[in-house]
């Protein structure tokens, strides 16, 4: 059968050698080709649709009143359908976190690169654990908040320290710090950027 | 197929003729669980939960399919459709909801039994490597099936679970976290995320249905194994599957379900936890979050990890727990011995036994709440773990010296014909099975 459709081909494809490719090759491979694309094409929508959808996208951003927020207190807001850590810091829980030095750390940052110029005592954090995401406990008055004084995540035993920073356990990166700003000295706005 | 002494297909009735030179179904069936099939005459208990998983499976789907008539896929509506509309106002809904989770866990027992039948007596060996490897296929949909089904209750431990396993894939460097992000349709679990673990939910336990026939198919190639290893030589090694182990098996899938329904009825909550009746929390993780219990040797292993060596923390255990899964695809090129049963490997059944308490010491850690202590035990298990498939099962499959095997199955279990016949009890019985045990 095939022997004799390729020597039937053979003496149709006029001036052709013996190398090169046959027209019924070509159309078969360019037929396939096509098909083949245009099913990889088609499956573009399928993956996309899993994307989050621009209403989810849409940075929202949140205000946050933190005229009531003492020395040592902390909050804990939703953003993203995330929670937001915002913590005022005391004098020693600044100098706590200065005191170490950087070469120590396993995700290297000074407390005032994770805080803004002159606002030194305002931790304003994910309240995202980088190992597998859970909540950490530390925020709320009373909670465990792990040998480093900061945050201690309850699922898998990570330690941050007073500046949010990754001490010990399985978590590779210190607590995410997002774009946010203030509007006032007591307002701030989660999500915003300074520009 | 089939050996040769094997029961031929002849249908009587001439519908069924009719219908067998039209769509051989009957015929099919006939030859896979019918007298068509002739089975080793020496298989014992660890042989019938197979068949139970198969049971499992279908009360997993049919349970399943009626829950799905009263369940909103709704982060709003979740949690109250399964806890107050199916759990109170649909009638018996609490017993199907009770049925299809215990079910979820009953299914996982009788896999696991299964799957330490396969490793003891060498079930994954030429020539059943495919059926061995189509098996971990299955193990790892129910894996999935099992995860994305214990979300849609949206409760705490469903929400907390969901964010865990999908934070899995963010441990991988660049791809990981728009990778978590686009599994999720969000930057935490939410709608999104349980629309599509409900539809996928709903669709693996029937991809599941269709790779157990090709598992069983390739099963049926080489036929069913055995407790001693040894080939089926000739006809007397074997008995037709029905009404053999039809009759074997049906009883045993009654008295599982003695225990299913006991679990079911008396302690419907007892393999759960009862954070999963709190509504799904975003901002705050319930302090001892754990999954179900089924995973929990894997979970000891994902926390074993804790310092970074060259890859982050994150990294090895994420890549520790999906590795220890893996390993098992390797099994049948890991264990080189030509042996198959652990009956008749005296060092492997040891080391066997010890990987049996490693994986439930590894069971108690990932399931108990963190301490440096449990943490140093977890380690130490998660490593030998390592080492018995790496390590031990090579190296005991090359030096071992095994047991003489039996010249073939019948030999094995008929051991003269003359106690064999005895009545049980008589003298003559306890006599004549007395001096054959001498003379052997």
């Amino acid at each position: 059968m095939a022997t004799q459709a390729q020597s039937a081909e053979g003496s149709q494809n006029l001036g052709a050698g013996e190398g090169d490719v046959r027209r019924r090759d070509f159309l078969n491979v360019a037929a396939v080709s096509f098909a083949g694309v245009g099913a990889v094409v088609a499956l573009a929508p399928l993956v996309v649709q899993m994307s989050p959808s621009a209403d989810v996208l849409a940075l929202a951003s949140t205000e946050v009143d933190i005229s009531k927020i003492q020395p040592g207190q902390g909050v804990k807001v939703s953003w993203r359908k995330q929670p937001v850590f915002i913590r005022n810091l005391t004098s020693a829980e600044v100098a706590q976190a200065n005191a170490v030095p950087l070469s120590e750390l396993r995700d290297p940052q000074s407390l005032a690169e994770r805080t803004k110029p002159g606002k030194a005592n305002w931790l304003v954090t994910m309240g995202v654990c980088t190992h597998l995401g859970c909540v950490p406990l530390g925020i709320g008055e009373g909670e465990n908040r792990g040998p480093f004084g900061g945050y201690f995540c309850p699922c898998h035993g990570s330690a941050y320290d007073t500046a949010g920073r990754i001490r010990q356990g399985p978590a590779p990166l210190n607590l995410q710090v997002p774009d946010y700003k203030f509007t006032s000295p007591t307002m701030v706005e989660i999500g915003a950027t300074e520009k | 197929m089939s050996f040769s002494w094997a029961k031929p297909y002849e249908p009587k009735h001439p519908f069924m003729r009719w219908l067998d030179e039209r769509l051989p179904l009957p015929r099919i069936v006939y030859n896979a669980t019918g007298p068509g099939y002739p089975v080793p005459r020496n298989l014992n208990y660890a042989w019938n939960f197979g068949v139970a998983a198969g049971l499992f499976l279908v009360i997993q789907i049919l349970t399943g399919i009626v829950l799905a008539m009263h369940y909103y896929a709704t982060a709003d509506g979740a949690f109250d459709s399964v806890n107050k509309l199916i759990m109170r106002d649909v009638n018996a809904g609490w017993l199907l909801r009770y049925a299809h989770m215990n079910g979820a866990s009953f299914f996982f027992i009788v896999i696991y039994i299964h799957m330490f039948r396969g490793l003891y007596y060498g079930s994954y060996k030429a020539p059943r490597e495919l059926v061995w490897m189509l098996g971990m296929v299955i193990y790892l949909l129910m894996m999935a099936t099992a995860f994305m089904g214990y979300v849609l209750p949206w409760g705490q431990m469903s929400y907390w679970g969901a964010q865990v396993i999908t934070g899995f894939f963010s441990a991988f460097p660049l791809i990981g976290e728009p990778l978590r992000v686009w599994l999720l349709g969000g930057y935490a679990p939410d709608q999104a995320a349980l629309t599509r673990f409900f539809s996928l939910h709903y669709l693996l336990p029937f991809v599941i249905a269709g790779v157990v026939i090709l598992h069983i198919w390739a099963l049926h190639i080489p036929g069913s194994g055995n407790p001693t290893g040894v080939d089926v030589k000739d006809e007397k090694d074997t008995l037709p599957f029905h009404p053999f182990y039809t009759a074997k098996d049906g009883w045993f899938a009654a008295a599982i379900l003695l225990v299913y329904a006991l679990v079911t009825y008396f302690a419907p909550n007892y393999l759960a936890h009862p954070d999963n009746y709190i509504p799904a929390n975003a901002l705050a993780t319930p302090a001892h979050i754990v999954p179900e219990w089924y995973f929990w040797p894997f979970y000891a292993i994902l926390r074993s990890f804790t310092v970074d060596f060259v890859l982050d923390a994150k990294l090895w255990g994420v890549l520790a727990m999906f590795t220890s899964i893996l390993l098992m695809f390797f099994l049948p090129w890991l264990d080189r011995s030509p042996v198959r049963s652990g009956a008749y490997r005296p060092v492997f059944k040891r080391f066997f036994w010890l990987l049996v308490i490693d994986v439930l010491i590894l069971g108690y850690v990932g399931g108990a709440p963190i301490s440096w202590w449990r943490t140093a035990l977890g380690q130490a298990a998660a490593a030998y773990y390592f080492l018995h498939f790496l390590v031990i099962l090579p190296l005991v499959s090359r030096f071992e010296t095994p047991l003489p095997l039996p010249k073939s199955i019948s030999d094995s279990v008929l051991h003269g014909e003359a106690a064999e016949a005895a009545p049980v009890g008589t003298k003559r019985g306890r006599k004549t099975a007395a001096a054959t045990a001498a003379a052997e």
